[in-house]
C-alpha cells in the first residue's frame, strides 16, 4: 500500500492534472464517441457529431479557465463584453507540471484554442459532408477528436518526447482520416502517400531529436535550449569546437521533419495529393488545425530549444520561405481542381507564416498568431463553400463548378469572395491584418539586425501576393462575372455548416475591421512567451 | 452651417446607399434603383457642398475627425481635408453622380448589382481622399479595386475579363510596393532619435492650422503612450524633414512612388489603362479617368513630396550626382505626355482608330502633365498640377461621356465610322467641340489655366523641361483637331449615321454642370486657386524650405533663385 503510493506520487503530481484536463476531455469524449455509434440507434451517426462538438466546446472551456489571465485580456478588448471584464493580467502564466515535460503558457494556450476551433469548425462542415458521401459513421468524429487530442499536447508539450508522441497520435489519426472514405480510389491514395511520406519526414525528425538529447543529454527544451547555445558558439569558444556541426546536423534533420509537416518546399510534394484526395471536411481540417499544430511544433523547436543558433537557422528558414511562396503562388496558377488549388495555396501560405518565425519579434509573433487564427476561418470557410456545393455524384471541387454561384447563391458566393480576398491579403479582411504584421515582423528584424536580405525577403513575399491574387480572384471570376450557371439545382445546406460558413465569415471581416482584441491577445503571447527569444529581440 | 462629421458622412452615405440598395429593392426594379442611385449620388454631392466652407484663409487640414480605432498599432480613425482634397472630394461627388446618370440606358443587365457596386466605389474613392490617416487610407485605396474590378469585368466590352484581371493586378503591384513602404514609414514613426529630432515649426507648418496642430500632437503623444507608432499623415509629413537623405529615403520614395505611378498612370507603367478604359462601361471609365487616376496623384502629392522632401527635389543621388530622383520622374513625366500624344495620334491616324482609346491615352499625357507640375515643385508648378487634376478630371470625363453616347447609338467606336456628324448631332457636335477645345487648352477654357501653370512652374525649375512638355501639347492640339476633323466635318458618308438622334435631356443634364465647370475655371479660377493656394504654399515650404516665398515679386526673381538651387 505505502509503496504503490509512493511510487504514485513520484509517477506525477495529482494537481498536475489540470494542466491536461483539455487533452482529458478530448481523449475522454473521443473513446466515448467510439463507442456511442454502437449504442444509438441506427444511421445516428449525426449525433455523434454533435456530441464531438460539444466536447470540443468542454475543451475550449478548460483551456479558458486555465488560461484566464489571457483570455480576459482578449475580451476586455471587446467592444461591449469588455466591460464586464478586467483587463487581466497580461498573459504571465507558465504553469510547468510532470517534471517539466507540461508547460501550459499564453503560447499553449492561444495555440490549443486554434485547434479546438478549427476541430469545431471541421466537425460542423463535416455533418453534411459525410452525409453526402454516405459515410456518416461516429469514429469520423473519434479521429478527429483523437486528432486535436494530439494537437493540443503537442502545443502544450515541452519535452522531446512528449512533442513526438503527440505529433504521432495527430499524424497517425490524420492517415487515417485521409483515407476515409475507402471506397474511392483518390482517398486511398492520398491516404498512402501521405502516410508513407510522413512516417518518412517523422523518423528524420526523430533523428533530429536525438541529435539534440546527444547533444544536450535531456529532452527537455529548457535545458536543450542553452546547451545549443554554447555548442552554437562552440566554434569561437576555444576548445569546444567539435560539438557545433553535430547542432547544425540536428537542425536539418528537424528543420527537413517540420517542413515536411508544415508543407513547405521542397518537402510540399505530398500536399497537392493529400488534400486532393482526402474528404474535403479533412483537408480543410488537415490545412488548418494539423498546420498550425506543426507551427507550433516548429516555433517551439527553433524559437526555444535552438533559439541560441538564429544565426544559423534564419538565413535557412528565410531560404525556404521564399522558394516557398514563390512554388506555391506560382503552382497554384495552373490548377484547375479547387482542392488543389487551395493545397498550393497552403503550401505558399506555409512560407508566409514561417516569415513569423524569422522576424522572431513582437510583430512577427504577433503576425504568427493572427494569420493563423485568420487562415483556420478563411481557409475552413473556402473548404465549407465547396462542401455546400457538393452533391452525391456532382463533386464541386473543380473552380469551374462554382460559376453562376453569384446568381444562384448570392449570400454563399460573397462569402467565398471575403474567404479568397483574405486568403489573397485584400485590406478590410482578416488576411490582411496577418500579412501585414508578418511583413512588418520581417522589416522590423531586418532594421535590428541591419542585413538587407530580410527586406528582399519581405518584398519578395508581398510581391508574391499578387500572383496568389490571380488565382483566388479566379473563383470570384467564375461566381459572378459570365452569366452561365454550372447548374441550376438549388443548393440544400444543413443548419451546422451554415453556421459555420457564416461564422468563419464574419469572423475574417471583424478581424479585418476590428483586429484589436486578437491582437492584443495575440501580443500578451509574446511578451509572456517563449522567454528564450525575449533577449534575441533586443540583440 | 457647420456639420459635425461632414467628411464621414460624406464618404459613408454612399455605402449605406449601397446597403439600402441590396436589402430593400428587388433585382427586377430596375427604374427604381437607378433613379434612387442617382438621387442618392445627388444627395451626396449636396452634402459635400457643404465643404465649401472650408477657410480658405486658415489653409491646412480641417474638418477633422479623430478616433480611437487599432490602438495596438497606432492607427486611428482620423479624417481631414485640405483645399485640395476638398476640391477632389467635390470633383468626385459630382462625376459619381453624372457617372450614375449616364449609365440608365447603357446598362441594360444586373442593374441592381452595378449601382451597388458605383456606390461601394463612391465610398472607397471618397475615403482616400478623406483619410487622414495612413492605414486608413490605405485601406481605402485598396479597397477600391474590388468595385472596380466587377465593374469593368461584368459590364465591360468584350475583352473585359483581360482587362479587368490586368488592371487589378496591376495596380495590386504597385500596392505592394506602397505597403512594405509604408510598414517601414510607421517605424521610423517609432525612432526616438527622429521624432524628437522634429522642430515644432515643421509640425505646425504641415498641420496647417491649430486644430490639425493639436491633432497631430495628440496622435503622437497617444502613440508614444502605447508605444506603437503612428500613422498620422500630418506626423509623418513632419518625420519627412528629418529623415536623413540616403538609400533609405530614396527606396522609400521609390516604394510609395511605383504604387502612386502606376495609378497615375506614368509611362511605363500606364499599359493597363487602355485596356481599362476600353473595355469598362462608360461610367466605368469616367470614374476611372476622372477618380481613380487621381489618386494616383493625389498621393504623389500627398505623401511623396512631403514624406520624402529631400529625395524630392534631389538632382543628383545617381550616377556621380548627375541625376537625381527627381529628374527620374521629371523624365517619366516627359515621356509621358509626348508619349500619350503620340499613340492619341495613332488612332487618329489609324482608319479604325478606337476613339475611347483615344481619350484614355491623352489621359496618360494629361497626367503627365500633373506630373511635371508636381515635381516642378513650386508655387505655380503645383497649383497649375492641382487644378489640373480638376480640369482633367472634367473634361476627360466629359470626353469619355461623349464617346459613350455616341457608342450607345452606334455600337462602334471606330472613327472611320463616323464623319460629318455635325450635320446630324448638332448639339453633340457642339458639345464636343467645347471638350475638345478645353482639351487643347484653349484660352478661357479650364485647362489653359491649369496647364499655363504647370508650364510655368516647369519652366521656372528648368526651361528644358517645358520645352519638352510643349512638344506634347502641341501633338495634343493635334489629334484633338485631327479627330474632331474626322467625325465631324464633311458630308455624312455612312448612311448608318444620317437619322442618328441628338443629345437627349438626359445627356444635357449631366454634360451641362461639366461645360459649365469648364467654363468657370477658365474664366474665373480665383475661387478654385484659392482653396489650393495655401496647402501648396506650405507644401513648398516644406519640400524647399529655402525657395523665395514672395508673390508679389516680378517673374524674373524667383526664377533666376530655383535656377541657382537647381545647380
Amino acid at each position: 500500500m505505502f509503496l504503490l503510493q509512493a511510487s504514485t506520487t513520484a509517477l506525477f503530481d495529482v494537481a498536475d492534472l489540470k494542466l491536461i484536463a483539455p487533452e482529458i476531455i478530448l481523449s475522454l469524449c473521443a473513446c466515448v464517441a467510439l463507442v456511442m455509434e454502437v449504442v444509438l440507434p441506427y444511421r445516428k451517426g449525426r449525433w455523434v457529431g454533435y456530441f464531438a462538438l460539444g466536447a470540443t466546446a468542454l475543451a475550449a472551456a478548460s483551456v479558458c479557465v486555465l488560461g484566464w489571465s489571457m483570455v480576459a485580456g482578449f475580451l476586455h478588448e471587446l467592444p461591449l463584453v469588455g466591460r464586464l471584464v478586467g483587463p487581466g493580467s497580461g498573459g504571465a502564466l507558465g504553469l510547468t507540471g510532470f517534471y517539466g515535460t507540461v508547460k501550459v503558457d499564453g503560447f499553449a494556450v492561444v495555440f490549443k484554442l486554434i485547434f479546438l476551433l478549427s476541430a469545431a469548425l471541421t466537425v460542423a462542415v463535416s455533418l453534411r459532408y459525410l452525409d453526402v458521401e454516405g459515410e456518416q459513421r461516429g469514429e469520423y468524429y473519434s479521429l478527429v477528436l483523437f486528432a486535436t487530442a494530439g494537437m493540443t499536447f503537442l502545443a502544450s508539450g515541452y519535452d522531446l518526447i512528449v512533442l513526438y508522441i503527440s505529433l504521432e497520435l495527430m499524424a497517425l489519426t490524420f492517415y487515417v482520416l485521409v483515407g476515409y472514405t475507402k471506397r474511392e480510389r483518390q482517398s486511398n491514395e492520398a491516404g498512402m502517400k501521405y502516410f508513407l511520406l510522413g512516417a518518412f519526414s517523422s523518423g528524420i525528425l526523430l533523428y533530429g531529436m536525438s541529435l539534440l538529447f546527444g547533444v544536450a543529454g535531456s529532452t527537455n527544451l529548457g535545458d536543450i535550449a542553452p546547451a545549443v547555445g554554447r555548442a552554437a558558439l562552440a566554434a569561437t569558444v576555444e576548445g569546444g569546437a567539435s560539438l557545433r556541426p553535430l547542432v547544425i546536423l540536428a537542425m536539418i534533420a528537424l528543420g527537413a521533419g517540420l517542413f515536411f509537416k508544415i508543407a513547405a518546399v521542397p518537402f510540399h510534394m505530398w500536399a497537392p495529393d493529400a488534400y486532393q484526395g482526402a474528404p474535403t471536411s479533412v483537408t480543410a481540417f488537415l490545412s488548418t488545425g494539423s498546420k498550425a499544430a506543426s507551427f507550433a511544433l516548429l516555433a517551439r523547436i527553433f524559437l526555444e530549444a535552438l533559439g541560441g543558433m538564429r544565426v544559423d537557422w534564419a538565413p535557412l528558414l528565410g531560404l525556404v520561405a521564399a522558394v516557398t511562396i514563390m512554388v506555391g503562388n506560382w503552382a497554384a496558377v495552373t490548377q484547375t481542381n479547387a482542392k488543389r488549388l487551395l493545397a498550393y495555396s497552403s503550401v505558399s501560405n506555409a512560407g508566409y507564416l514561417l516569415l513569423g518565425v524569422i522576424a522572431a519579434n513582437q510583430y512577427g509573433y504577433t503576425g504568427l498568431v493572427v494569420y493563423l487564427v485568420v487562415y483556420t476561418f478563411m481557409n475552413v470557410g473556402a473548404f465549407g463553400v465547396l462542401i455546400a456545393l457538393r452533391r452525391h455524384g456532382v463533386a464541386g471541387d473543380e473552380v469551374d463548378d462554382v460559376t453562376g454561384l453569384g446568381q444562384k447563391a448570392p449570400g454563399l458566393a460573397l462569402m467565398m469572395a471575403i474567404f479568397m480576398l483574405s486568403l489573397g491579403g485584400l485590406p478590410v479582411t482578416g488576411g490582411f491584418i496577418g500579412k501585414w504584421f508578418l511583413f512588418g515582423g520581417v522589416i522590423q528584424r531586418g532594421a535590428a539586425e541591419g542585413r538587407d536580405w530580410y527586406y528582399w525577403l519581405a518584398a519578395w513575399a508581398a510581391f508574391n501576393t499578387v500572383v496568389s491574387f490571380y488565382y483566388y480572384v479566379r473563383f470570384i471570376r467564375a461566381m459572378y462575372i459570365g452569366d452561365r450557371e454550372a447548374d441550376a439545382r438549388p443548393l440544400s445546406l444543413s443548419a451546422p455548416l451554415k453556421t459555420a460558413l457564416v461564422v468563419c465569415a464574419v469572423c475574417v471581416v471583424l478581424i479585418g475591421v476590428y483586429p484589436q482584441p486578437l491582437i492584443k491577445a495575440a501580443e500578451s503571447v509574446v511578451t509572456a512567451v517563449l522567454p528564450a527569444a525575449a533577449p534575441l529581440a533586443q540583440r | 452651417m457647420k456639420i459635425p462629421y461632414l467628411l464621414s458622412l460624406v464618404t459613408w452615405l454612399p455605402a449605406l446607399g449601397a446597403v439600402v440598395v441590396l436589402f430593400l429593392f428587388r433585382k427586377e426594379q430596375t427604374g427604381a434603383i437607378k433613379r434612387f442611385a442617382t438621387a442618392w449620388f445627388a444627395l451626396d454631392f449636396l452634402l459635400s457642398l457643404a465643404l465649401l466652407a472650408y477657410d480658405r484663409g486658415a489653409g491646412g487640414f480641417q474638418f477633422l475627425e479623430d478616433g480611437e480605432w487599432i490602438p495596438v498599432i497606432g492607427a486611428r480613425y482620423q479624417m481631414g481635408a485640405d483645399g485640395v482634397a476638398v476640391l477632389l472630394i467635390l470633383l468626385t461627388t459630382l462625376l459619381g453622380w453624372i457617372a450614375s446618370l449616364s449609365s440608365w440606358e447603357y446598362i441594360q443587365k444586373r442593374e441592381k448589382e452595378y449601382y451597388v457596386l458605383l456606390l461601394l466605389l463612391q465610398t472607397s474613392v471618397l475615403g482616400v481622399f478623406c483619410a487622414g490617416d495612413l492605414f486608413l487610407f490605405f485601406l481605402f485605396f485598396e479597397v477600391s479595386l474590388v468595385p472596380m474590378y466587377f465593374l469593368i469585368g461584368i459590364w465591360g466590352g468584350e475583352r473585359r475579363l483581360y482587362a479587368a484581371i490586368k488592371f487589378f493586378l496591376y495596380t495590386l503591384v504597385g500596392s505592394v510596393g506602397l505597403l512594405l513602404g509604408l510598414i517601414k514609414m510607421y517605424f521610423l514613426t517609432q525612432d526616438a532619435a527622429l521624432v524628437s529630432a522634429i522642430t515644432p515649426a515643421t509640425k505646425a507648418l504641415v498641420a496647417g492650422n491649430d486644430a490639425a496642430r493639436l491633432m497631430l500632437d495628440h496622435s503622437l503623444a497617444a502613440a508614444q503612450q502605447a508605444g506603437t507608432g503612428t500613422f498620422n499623415i500630418m506626423f509623418m509629413q513632419a518625420l519627412g524633414s528629418v529623415i536623413p537623405m540616403g538609400t533609405m529615403q530614396v527606396l522609400l520614395f521609390f516604394a510609395f512612388a511605383i504604387g502612386f505611378a502606376i495609378k497615375v498612370p506614368m509611362w511605363p507603367f500606364h499599359t493597363w489603362l487602355p485596356d481599362a478604359h476600353v473595355e469598362a462601361p462608360t461610367a466605368g471609365s469616367v470614374i476611372l479617368a476622372g477618380i481613380l487616376l487621381k489618386l494616383g496623384t493625389y498621393g504623389f502629392y500627398r505623401f511623396n513630396l512631403p514624406f520624402f522632401p529631400k529625395a524630392s527635389i534631389d538632382q543628383s543621388y545617381f550616377w556621380n550626382g548627375a541625376f537625381g530622383v527627381r529628374n527620374v520622374m521629371v523624365v517619366l513625366a516627359i515621356i509621358s505626355i509626348i508619349y500619350g500624344a503620340l499613340a492619341a495620334m495613332y488612332f487618329v491616324v489609324k482608319r479604325d482608330g478606337d476613339v475611347k482609346k483615344l481619350v484614355a491615352y491623352s489621359s496618360v499625357s494629361s497626367m503627365g502633365v500633373v506630373m511635371l507640375g508636381l515635381f516642378a515643385a513650386n508655387p505655380n508648378g503645383l497649383n497649375g498640377a492641382v487644378l489640373h487634376m480638376i480640369n482633367h478630371g472634367i473634361y476627360s470625363g466629359a470626353l469619355f461621356l461623349l464617346v459613350g453616347i455616341i457608342y450607345e447609338r452606334r455600337h462602334t467606336r471606330a472613327v472611320n465610322e463616323f464623319g460629318g456628324l455635325s450635320h446630324v448631332m448638332p448639339g453633340y457636335a457642339a458639345v464636343f467641340l467645347a471638350m475638345a477645345m478645353t482639351a487643347i487648352g484653349l484660352p478661357l477654357l479650364c485647362v489653359f489655366i491649369s496647364e499655363f501653370l504647370a508650364m510655368r512652374g516647369a519652366f521656372e525649375a528648368n526651361p528644358y523641361w517645358a520645352g519638352w512638355a510643349a512638344l506634347g501639347i502641341i501633338l495634343n492640339a493635334g489629334y484633338m483637331l485631327w479627330l474632331y476633323q474626322r467625325m465631324f466635318f464633311g458630308n455624312v458618308e455612312n448612311p448608318k449615321n444620317e437619322h442618328l438622334p441628338d443629345l437627349k435631356g438626359r445627356e444635357w443634364a449631366y454634360m451641362v454642370p461639366l461645360l459649365v465647370m469648364s467654363l468657370w475655371i477658365g474664366v474665373y479660377p480665383k475661387p478654385f486657386i484659392d482653396f489650393i493656394q495655401k496647402p501648396v504654399a506650405a507644401l513648398v515650404k516644406h519640400v524647399r524650405p529655402d525657395y523665395p516665398v514672395n508673390p508679389a515679386a516680378p517673374l524674373r526673381a524667383p526664377q533666376t533663385a530655383e535656377r541657382r538651387a537647381d545647380r
